[in-house]
């Protein structure tokens, strides 16, 4: 339950930061799955996933994620610890 | 009117271009730069104008800029913009052994590129930038005390750059070490993507950063604001005059005064820079007046307001009565109003005006302007303080020439004068702003900088003129000039011709005509060749030529002068 909250969240950041409402992503979605997810608009993503959690990730979690699926567990982590 | 997201600029990049103005740039940087080029190009059309960007590949400065056969000349942008990180400096300086004269020679390195650059690209712009002040902690703060530190370094750097800067005219610095100061390098900088990226500003930062770009190019090109209007009640004063009288106004030490106070010192140093500051106000004129004259506190004082308007009528009306009285473009002024309703209706009255969201507690106001960056410019003379007596004086004129019968016997009281010379050391700035500025009354809109001005002084095949206006109610200064270009022995063809638009209306158009042909028939010419051509300002003298009796050949209008010229009546007299 907790994290089907999370990715509606994280769909609508996706949708905001590549400025496309087609997108819809789910546990499994990695950076192959979206055209315009690069390395740079990832930097992106990351840095609004942030803002929008009130978290910050360290450098190194922020360059290992491989599917939506890590993101998830990091902002479950993050909210955790804090 | 606030700054835009990054999310938003990138939207922006989406919108079409067609019809904007077009300025070349080229962007430079030793770091990542993507995201800055697509935050300035999007910054850009937020101002309705498309940057055509060629952004050189990651750490190319040197590359592009010595190598000739580079990408960056056969690009020939009108801008270059040389980014450089103080993160990579900061190693370089940690590498270099002559730490001591570490800023000599980034100032050497700094002003080799820009002159290596205007070597090939004769009339282009660059811009870097200052670096950031941050003390690195090696010697703490001893570090005041020795000059091989990286904080005395970097300071003597930054300073060598402005220096660098008022001696090369087409150098101009965007300074990140005062945008960092305001905004704190913790939220300026994101060390996750540094590392990531090498992106060495945040992504909250790259909007503001790229706004302070697009100031410097766009006043470069002739974009800025000329003009304050402000409020009273809640903005200029706290309270309200009219239910709490002067004595009950918070200015100077009463209750909140000191926000007030502060505000007001810092109008008045723009006005002392050359804005305009104008006051609309919803309220009873004389009550109104009142501190302007006799409070005692009060910093502003009625000979620093150009323009006067308290009276109970629509704000959007009254603006655009300021404005045809200042005869500037709406998108030159900026309005200042702590009622939201007042700035929706004159926003959605007015396009192209500048309406800033002011923060609600009025503590803030002054910050929040300061970060806005509305007074961007790109020349400063002497002349440009005394701007407001000439708009006071301009209105006194106004309200005489209603005292007259005719306009002719008007313009014979005034007394006008006309000191007509060529371009020299002493005009040549005021006209090369004058170039820059005018948008209405420019017959070609060529812009010249002071260098192109000065090699028509020593050249055979340019007349110059340069024009001042006095009368009777007071000095107008230089307020036009027109460059003449020999095309043969019989021809001369006006290149550029552009005036304030302060001295419309007063028959110095046909002066400057008559000056003209009695100088080229002494000089043996026959005919005198002009041309308009149109921009989205320069609507007014469309038909200039056509009124001083010039006849239309294709796309050029023509004057023969062989046979004896008159036009209208005029009352200035050349001195």
């Amino acid at each position: 339950m907790v994290n089907e909250e999370i990715i509606q969240q994280l769909n609508i950041i996706f949708r905001q930061v590549f400025d496309n409402n087609d997108i819809s992503v789910d546990e499994t979605t990695t950076a192959a799955d979206l055209e315009d997810w690069d390395s740079l608009n990832h930097l992106q993503l990351v840095v609004a996933i942030e803002k929008h959690y009130h978290i910050r990730f360290t450098a190194a979690q922020a360059q290992n994620w491989s599917n939506v699926g890590d993101i998830v567990a990091a902002i479950i982590q993050k909210q955790a610890v804090s | 009117m606030n700054i835009p997201d990054f999310n938003h600029l990138k939207r922006n990049l989406k919108k079409v271009v067609t019809g904007m103005p077009t300025l070349r740039m080229a962007i430079l940087a030793d770091m990542a730069s993507q995201f800055i080029t697509q935050a300035i190009k999007g910054y850009a059309i937020e101002y309705g104008v498309n940057f055509v960007v060629f952004e050189a590949d990651y750490n190319q400065i040197d590359r592009q800029i010595l190598d000739p056969n580079s990408e960056l000349y056969e690009f020939a942008p009108d801008y270059v913009l040389i980014l450089r990180g103080t993160e990579r400096l900061t190693k370089q300086f940690y590498k270099a052994d002559a730490k001591t004269t570490f800023a000599d020679a980034q100032l050497g390195y700094t002003e080799n590129l820009h002159q290596t650059i205007l070597s090939s690209i004769s009339h282009c712009r660059v811009i870097t930038n200052t670096f950031i002040e941050l003390n690195d902690a090696v010697f703490g703060n001893y570090a005041a005390k020795v000059p091989s530190s990286l904080p005395f370094q970097l300071k003597k750097l930054n300073l060598g750059l402005m220096e660098l800067a008022q001696i090369n005219k087409n150098l101009f610095l965007v300074d990140i070490d005062a945008l960092v100061t305001h905004h704190g390098y913790r939220y300026t900088f994101d060390s996750k993507i540094y590392v990531a990226a090498d992106m060495v500003f945040s992504i909250d930062f790259l909007p503001v950063l790229a706004k302070n770009i697009c100031d410097v190019i766009l006043s470069i090109h002739g974009k800025f604001k000329k003009c304050i209007i402000l409020d009273l009640d809640n903005t200029t004063w706290g309270g309200i005059i009219g239910d709490d009288g002067m004595e009950g106004i918070q200015i100077g030490d009463l209750g909140t005064g000191k926000i007030f106070s502060e505000l007001q010192l810092w109008i008045k140093q723009l006005k002392q820079r050359g804005i305009i500051v104008a006051v609309c106000s919803k309220n009873t004129e004389e009550i109104a007046l009142e501190p302007f004259k006799n409070h005692p506190e009060m910093v502003l004082r009625l000979e620093d307001i150009a323009v006067f308007m308290a009276n109970w009528e629509n704000k959007a009306d009254n603006i655009r009565a300021i404005q045809s009285v200042l005869n500037i473009n709406m998108d030159a002024i900026v309005f200042i109003d702590d009622n939201p309703f007042e700035r929706e209706l004159v926003k959605k009255e007015i396009p192209g005006i500048t309406v800033p969201d002011m923060p609600e507690d009025p503590a803030e106001y002054l910050l929040f302007l300061k970060k806005l960056n509305l007074f961007e410019t790109a020349s400063y003379t002497e002349g440009d303080a005394q701007r407001t007596q000439q708009y006071q004086e301009e209105a006194k004129r106004t309200i005489k020439m209603q005292k007259f019968a005719n306009e002719d016997e008007f313009l014979a009281s005034l007394n006008m004068k006309s000191v007509v010379a060529s371009f020299n050391s002493f005009t040549i700035p005021r006209v090369s702003q004058l170039s820059q500025r005018s948008n209405q009354f420019n017959l070609r809109t060529v812009r010249y900088t002071e260098e192109e001005l000065n090699a028509m002084v020593n050249s055979d095949s340019y007349f110059t003129y340069s024009f001042t206006l006095t009368d009777t109610f007071g000095d107008n200064g230089l307020i036009s000039f027109a460059v003449l270009k020999k095309i043969n022995d019989d021809i001369l063809f006006i290149e550029n011709w552009a005036m304030s638009c302060r001295v419309l209306k007063r028959g110095m158009e046909q002066f400057i005509i008559n000056c003209i042909v009695a100088d080229a028939l002494q000089n043996g010419f026959s005919k005198i060749q002009g041309e308009y051509i149109p921009t989205a300002k320069n609507m007014m003298v469309k038909e200039l030529y056509q009124s001083l009796h010039f006849i239309s050949n294709e796309n050029f209008w023509e004057l023969d002068i062989t046979t004896p010229y008159t036009g209208k009546k005029f009352y200035i007299k050349r001195v």
